[in-house]
């Protein structure tokens, strides 16, 4: 496993820990009522579920997975794919605070970082979406 | 391919198609002329579709093919990781039936099953992070 995908796989699964502990605590608080403040964490928690467990496990395991170059380097532009993840982590986390914040520009200012995380990994991957050995 | 994984993707299977039929029910209940009750079912649906499904595919894909633990614990601790698969389903499950019943009947009290469905799927969260930490490592 490479290192990048190392980092994209523990930082998805520090984002499930945290979108299960806000979802159970959304559930908790719909079972027996808490505070309606707790409602501010849906969209946090959608966010983290969403785009930073499964979407970055997506993208991890693909960087790892797709047949690499014959050629060094073997996973093609690795520096455009670790900008990948810094930019895709900086959009969710201000996508978060965003949302939980009510701040529009926030969130949008995340869509915007997330949306240049995706071209980067589209950019990254799009060469080894070949067949083996070619 | 191992027996946990095989448990994980068939039930994940099932939910997905569960999660179909219950987006089908929501999205055309006006053309069925369902009662607006079917919309107590859209957490629900949503959880099946991003809980049932897709997480338990990956925790079952990747409890079978990331990088081993050890030589005498390949796969981490299978206790734990058959805890993750039934809490995690336990929980999912009470909640499939608690919810909806919560939101259309709310008479019945059953806010403290719905308490308990949160605590077994986050305890199985914690439990597949845990077991699958050490297996996410470079060659």
């Amino acid at each position: 496993m490479p290192r990048l995908t190392v980092w994209m796989v523990r930082t998805a699964l520090l984002y499930l820990g945290a979108g299960f502990s806000l979802g159970a605590l959304l559930l908790a608080n719909k079972g027996l009522p808490l505070s309606p403040e707790i409602w501010r964490l849906l969209f946090p928690h959608i966010e983290a579920i969403m785009l930073g467990w499964t979407f970055q496990l997506a993208l991890g395991v693909a960087f790892w997975i797709l047949p690499r170059h014959p050629q060094r380097p073997k996973y093609g532009y690795v520096h455009l794919a670790w900008a990948g993840y810094i930019l895709l982590n900086a959009g969710v986390l201000l996508v978060i605070g965003g949302e939980f914040f009510a701040s529009e520009a926030l969130t949008l200012a995340g869509r915007l970082v997330e949306g240049l995380a995706v071209a980067a990994f589209a950019v990254q991957l799009w060469p080894r979406v070949k067949a083996f050995g070619v | 391919m191992p027996r946990l994984s095989r448990y994980f993707i068939k039930a994940g299977l099932l939910y997905f198609v569960l999660a179909a039929m219950l987006g089908t029910l929501i999205l055309g209940r006006s053309a069925l002329r369902l009662p607006p009750e079917i919309y107590a079912f859209t957490p629900v649906y949503y959880h099946l579709l991003m809980v049932g499904w897709v997480t338990q595919l990956i925790m079952g894909v990747a409890y079978w093919m990331f990088p081993k633990h050890s030589k005498e614990m390949p796969r981490g601790s299978e206790k734990l990781a058959w805890a993750v698969f039934i809490a995690l389903n336990a929980g999912l499950l009470l909640r499939l039936v608690v919810e909806p019943l919560l939101m259309t009947l709310p008479a019945l009290n059953l806010g403290g099953l719905l308490l308990l469905s949160a605590l077994l799927q986050w305890l199985a969260g914690m439990g597949f992070i845990i077991n699958t930490w050490t297996r996410v490592k470079e060659r």
